[in-house]
């Protein structure tokens, strides 16, 4: 790019399948300045993570590096021998992984892998250098540096603390480059928030070229100046953020933006249909054409080039001058969401308790759903919002106070409700890969609640019918779970949930483990069934922007307590709690991001 | 292909081993030369011990001649030590010890596996008082069980079978508790307990289908053991018809006239030996698909 020499600059960097032809991740190029941060940005199965690992001459097992250069000052990384890459990794090339907690050995005291590092790679000339040089990293990424926290093992340490220790140990060589696979992932907002600011005061302070691999690109927009959007293995869009979210020239960078959920403005998530095409099965010409709106015949011909569109943004697509030109975010204006509530609820909580033996995760809570109404349950992970959730679907046992359907107190147990009751309340689990049985097919799974609860005349023309409304269709009958992606497995549950026709529809965080592309296609879908079949809803999350496209009322959770609770406008607008204005200042958003 | 798609997509959040139906797995393991080298010997024992009678020249008590005498024309392995022929003996030998292994390892994976799935997905004392029982049978080695029954009762074949089925059970238990344990806490067992599904259905309809894969490797196994107990008990005289032809019994038998005669002691040797062999391969193969070593082996 302009003046300074790059720190790191890869070239046509082509990773295979090992003795095949087929590519996972194929003609990255990208070059990386001292002290920048520059974001990967990709969905699951992009080939984002393995274009990461490439950069330590790295590959998973069953893949190859088989062609490109992967330059750092004029040493290239992918000429080095065995002995010469053990060298550099960790010295000149470092790697913080996505999950801190597997990453530290269980049985070391942090010092001592701290340590580890060092004297692996010979850094400082004795002992006490490279004790100094641990306390100054331990400062740098603002943790004690005393020696009694330096002898702590992983697990006395929080999961935030845990992925600053990972971020000492990357740093602590004075790499040149340093490559961090979505190391926010699994972090509460807040936390999320002092780690990312550490590690860009870092590579700043360094002058390190980082690369931030993210699916998250509220995350990555917070924190790179410029980001490179890859989709099925290769670099799409490469240019500033700002560019990026305002005037991105890929149809499908447009897709990504328009499917993240926004802090400020109310509208309807839109996510992108279809699938990514996987290696091997990656068409002649350009790979977004299947799902792409403004698909040309010449599109279909062959694979366009990454061509230059404007100073440093440069995209894969024949026709981004149109692109560019087009409205900002097509994605319209929301439904009107009811607010209210809207007649007699059928949910009620009256004075909740909840816990695990002796300690209480849920004090007190009061709260009502009435029918057509959406309330979101928002909070950071241990605040005890599932545990609530599953006490009302009668998962969890241990609570205390009432749960009322239509004024009726529930028992806390679900097998010692009323059949009725049970069938008037269903639950929708986080983990699609967890929740469906892999030895059953998708109509096996549908129709359980059919053959329990009865009163459904024809069952498989019901079973067809409730795929046909999550946008399944029939055919995935005799489809087993692994044959499907994540977010066709949330729709099988989800399937599975409503084909009983519930009143009520508890959501716990359906689509935390999902992309954003499918997060979006998830919350229309779910939006559009409550709507229709007036459910009333719980929907819990810990993101917040994502209650702005579903729900009316949400409440605010925080350490087992309601904090506050209220209509989304207001809460978000105005938030009258300490924590929930701590909460909306550190959620990264396209806003801060682009602000 | 399998192995395409597991590198190119990124990481599930999470990865479920073993998520393969069983079918899938057994045709998998049968690309392991381990496996199908099992698989024919197994297949080979089995012929031998049902088909054998029908080819055997001689009733398995005729006397053909005098004892412990070398092959000839009238015997093609030699007599054994009362002057019958070893070979057919050996053909009518087998029947015995291979059904009743089967049908102790039968009443071991059937207990065994339902106590296990039970303590596993109870949660609670009933676990315990399983599990700790179960430690106790195991506690005792097998054999010396089984010979205290026999002593008792006297060498029945129902009784043989038995206690080798009972003997094996703890083992197949915690087999069985150890797959369905992480299973029991997966969601959709939670869906189908929010459901109200019967706790029954849940154990037969949603656990045990998972648990299959290890417990196929487990039944090869105890399989392959209990053949060898059966034919040790035989060994030591405990055989239901002391007069009857068995591989085990056969040893004890021409043991005296080894050097004299040895094909009255190697024939049934080899046999039993060839058998658990060959399940014990078999059981090796099922574990290392399921586990995914030797892929790219298995893979071609």
């Amino acid at each position: 790019m302009s003046t300074p020499a790059p720190a790191l600059v890869v070239t046509g960097l082509r990773v295979t399948l090992r003795g095949t032809d087929t590519d996972i991740v194929d003609e990255v190029s990208f070059s990386i300045q001292p002290g920048e941060v520059l974001g990967l940005v990709g969905e699951s199965g992009s080939g984002k993570t393995t274009a990461g690992l490439a950069l330590l001459g790295h590959t998973r097992r069953g893949a190859e590096i088989s062609a490109g250069s992967v330059l750092v000052g004029d040493r290239d990384i992918l000429k080095l021998g065995l002995g010469e890459l053990r060298r550099i990794r960790g010295s000149v090339v470092s790697y913080v992984p996505q999950d801190p907690a597997a990453s530290l050995n269980p049985a070391l005291r942090i010092g001592t892998q701290v340590m580890e590092v060092l004297e692996t790679h010979s850094f400082g000339a004795d002992q006490t250098e490279r004790r100094d040089r641990i306390a100054e990293m331990m400062r740098e990424v603002a943790l004690p540096d005393a020696p009694a926290y330096l002898r702590r093992y992983p697990h006395e340490l929080s999961g935030g603390q845990q992925q600053r220790i990972g971020l000492a140990m990357a740093f602590a060589c004075r790499p040149r480059v340093i490559v961090l696979d979505e190391p926010t992932t699994g972090l509460d907002v807040t936390t999320q928030a002092h780690v990312l600011g550490t590690v860009r005061e870092l590579a700043a302070l360094h002058g390190a070229a980082a690369l931030y691999v993210s699916h998250d690109l509220a995350v990555v927009g917070t924190l790179a100046a410029r980001v490179a959007v890859m989709y099925a293995g290769r670099i799409v869009e490469l240019g500033s953020a700002d560019e990026l979210f305002r005037s991105a020239a890929h149809p499908y960078t447009r897709r990504l933006v328009a499917a993240i959920p926004h802090l400020s403005g109310r509208r309807a998530l839109v996510g992108i249909p279809g699938r990514a095409p996987s290696p091997g099965s990656r068409p002649k010409g350009c790979f977004f054409a299947a799902r792409c709106t403004l698909v040309q015949p010449a599109c279909e011909e062959a694979q366009p080039d990454l061509r230059m569109v404007g100073d440093q943004h440069s995209v894969r697509c024949i026709r981004a001058e149109e692109v560019i030109g087009q409205a900002v975010l097509a994605s319209g204006a929301a439904d009107e969401i009811a607010a209210g509530a809207a007649g007699e609820a059928v949910l009620s909580l009256r004075g909740v308790h909840a816990g695990y033996g002796e300690l209480t995760v849920v004090h007190d809570v009061n709260l009502e759903v009435a029918p057509r109404e959406c309330l979101a349950l928002v909070g950071e992970s241990g605040s005890g919002k599932t545990t609530l959730a599953r006490s009302i679907a009668g998962l969890h046992h241990q609570r205390t106070g009432e749960i009322l359907l239509r004024g009726t107190p529930l028992a806390a147990s679900s097998r010692g409700r009323p059949r009725e009751a049970r069938r008037d309340i269903q639950y929708v689990f986080q983990n699609p890969y967890g929740s469906l049985n892999p030895r059953r097919t998708v109509g096996q799974i549908i129709r359980q609640p059919i053959e329990l609860f009865g009163g459904v005349e024809r069952p498989d023309a019901a079973v067809a019918e409730m795929l046909d409304r999550v946008a399944l269709g029939g055919r995935y009958a005799d489809r087993y779970p692994d044959q499907l992606s994540g977010g066709e497995r949330q729709r099988v549950a989800i399937a599975r949930a409503l084909v009983c026709r519930p009143s009520v529809l508890v959501c716990d965080e359906v689509t935390s483990a999902l992309d954003v592309s499918v997060q979006a296609a998830i919350v229309e879908l779910l939006a559009g069934l409550q709507r229709d079949l007036g459910l009333a809803m719980l929907f819990v999350t810990h993101n917040l922007p994502l209650v702005r496209s579903i729900a009316g009322r949400v409440a605010v959770m925080s350490t087992g307590r309601i904090v506050e609770m209220g209509v989304v406008e207001h809460v978000l607008r105005a938030p009258s709690d300490e924590y929930t204005r701590r909460l909306l200042s550190d959620t990264p958003s396209l806003e801060t991001a682009t602000a | 292909m399998a192995v395409t798609s597991d590198i190119a997509v990124t990481p599930e959040p999470e990865v479920i081993t073993a998520r393969r139906p069983a079918g899938a797995l057994l045709r998998s393991s049968l690309r392991l030369w381990r496996t199908r080298i099992g698989v024919a010997l197994v297949v080979l024992l089995v012929v031998v011990a049902l088909f054998g009678p029908f080819f055997a020249p001689h009733g398995p008590t005729d006397f053909v001649g005098a004892p412990n005498t070398g092959p000839s024309d009238a015997a093609r392995f030699g007599t054994d030590h009362i002057g019958q022929d070893v070979w057919s003996r050996f053909l009518w030998g087998g029947r015995e010890v291979l059904g009743m292994a089967v049908a102790a390892t039968a009443i071991g994976l059937i207990l065994g596996g339902l106590i296990g799935l039970v303590a596993a997905y109870s949660r609670n004392i009933l676990d315990d008082v399983l599990m700790r029982a179960m430690d106790v049978i195991l506690a005792f080695p097998q054999i010396m069980l089984a010979l205290v029954a026999i002593a008792t009762v006297g060498p029945k074949t129902w009784l043989l079978v038995l206690t080798v089925g009972l003997t094996t059970m703890p083992r197949v238990a915690r087999v069985a508790r150890g797959a369905a344990q992480p299973i029991v806490e997966r969601d959709f067992v939670a869906a189908a307990e929010a459901l109200g599904v019967p706790r029954l259905r849940i154990l037969v309809g949603e656990v045990m289908p998972n648990t299959l894969s290890p417990l196929l490797v487990e039944v090869n196994l105890r399989l392959t053991y209990s053949i060898g107990l059966i034919a040790g008990l035989a060994f030591l005289g405990f055989a239901p018809n002391p007069n009857g032809a068995d591989w085990g019994f056969m040893i004890q038998e021409n043991r005296l006239a080894l050097v004299q005669q040895p094909w009255g002691v190697v024939l049934p040797v080899v046999a039993i030996a060839l058998l658990t062999i060959g399940t014990g391969l078999v059981g090796d193969g099922i574990a290392r698909a399921a586990v995914g070593i030797d892929r790219s082996r298995g893979g071609e």
